[in-house]
């Protein structure tokens, strides 16, 4: 039941990057290319996203526990420390160079292409390499 | 490449985001892509079928839409194979050591307005314009 909902749940996910055109790289590229053909839309689909998630978390706020789990898992308030600054600039590079962020790249693998599969297997091997440091967690 | 499509932008986006308001509602998890995949590697745990549930209809979902309207879907690569392997790695690595990647605190961190999420959002941005501008604009490329 709770495989079958969060398939579902992922594939609602899935269609939404692939009709927001997020699933492209050239779409996020040009995006990101400020001085180039500006392309606005990937500020849209954040918009539209953060608008729709945060009524969730709205209606979160007005209870003790999920429908279908014990308790919330909601990551709380932490310190900003130079590991999150670090992590995420170091994903900010790879971000700019391929133009996939950890979900397009997923959903790109419908298209059974090798390329994208290429790079999901080296995403896949830089978290692996991560959870191999003696100090992950 | 299609141009700026705000209502192809908006519908998807608000899927995005109702996906992960559901899968807060009902099981109470943070919608991050990077969370979920790294939690597929092995040890197997009882959280690791959900996850591998999820990524797989993150695959399906665009299989979906393409039967659905007969479109196949554009993936336009912008590298060459030898630079997404290194990309990759470092998305991959990046990603875990921050905790997070664009739908984990780009959606749903901004959503519930975590100052670590804001930070690091602030920071994959700032980087990957640069990164665009250095590679489009200066480097010849």
């Amino acid at each position: 039941m709770r495989t079958l909902i969060c398939f579902l749940i992922g594939a609602l996910f899935g269609t939404g990057l692939a009709i927001s055109g997020m699933m492209n790289p050239a779409k996020v590229i040009s995006f990101l290319d400020l001085a180039g053909d500006w392309d606005p839309t990937l500020a849209v689909v954040m918009a539209a996203a953060l608008a729709v998630s945060a009524v969730g978390y709205k209606v979160k706020k007005g209870r003790a526990r999920p429908l279908l789990a014990e308790f919330f898992q909601v990551p709380s308030a932490g310190i900003v420390d130079a590991r999150l600054i670090a992590g995420s600039a170091l994903f900010g590079l790879g971000w700019g160079i391929a133009g996939f962020c950890p979900g397009p790249a997923i959903a790109a693998l419908s298209t059974g292409r090798w390329d994208v599969a290429v790079f999901v297997v080296s995403m896949v091997a830089g978290m692996a390499a991560f959870s191999l440091m003696p100090r992950a967690k | 490449m299609d141009a700026f499509a705000p209502l192809q932008g908006a519908i998807g986006g608000a899927m995005i985001g109702l996906a992960a308001a559901i899968l807060l509602l009902v099981f109470g998890r943070i919608a991050g892509i990077s969370g979920i995949l790294g939690g597929v590697l092995p040890p197997r745990s009882s959280e690791t079928g959900w996850r591998a549930a999820f990524v797989a209809g993150l695959i399906a979902g665009p299989l979906i839409v393409a039967s659905a309207t007969g479109n196949l879907l554009t993936v336009e690569l912008q590298s060459p194979v030898w630079v997404l392997i290194p990309a990759g790695l470092m998305i991959g690595f990046g990603t875990r050591l921050g905790s997070g990647c664009t739908s984990g605190h780009g959606v749903c961190g901004l959503a519930r307005l975590s100052r670590r999420s804001i930070f690091a959002t602030a920071t994959f941005f700032a980087v990957a314009l640069a990164t665009v501008y250095v590679t489009r604009h200066l480097a010849g490329g």
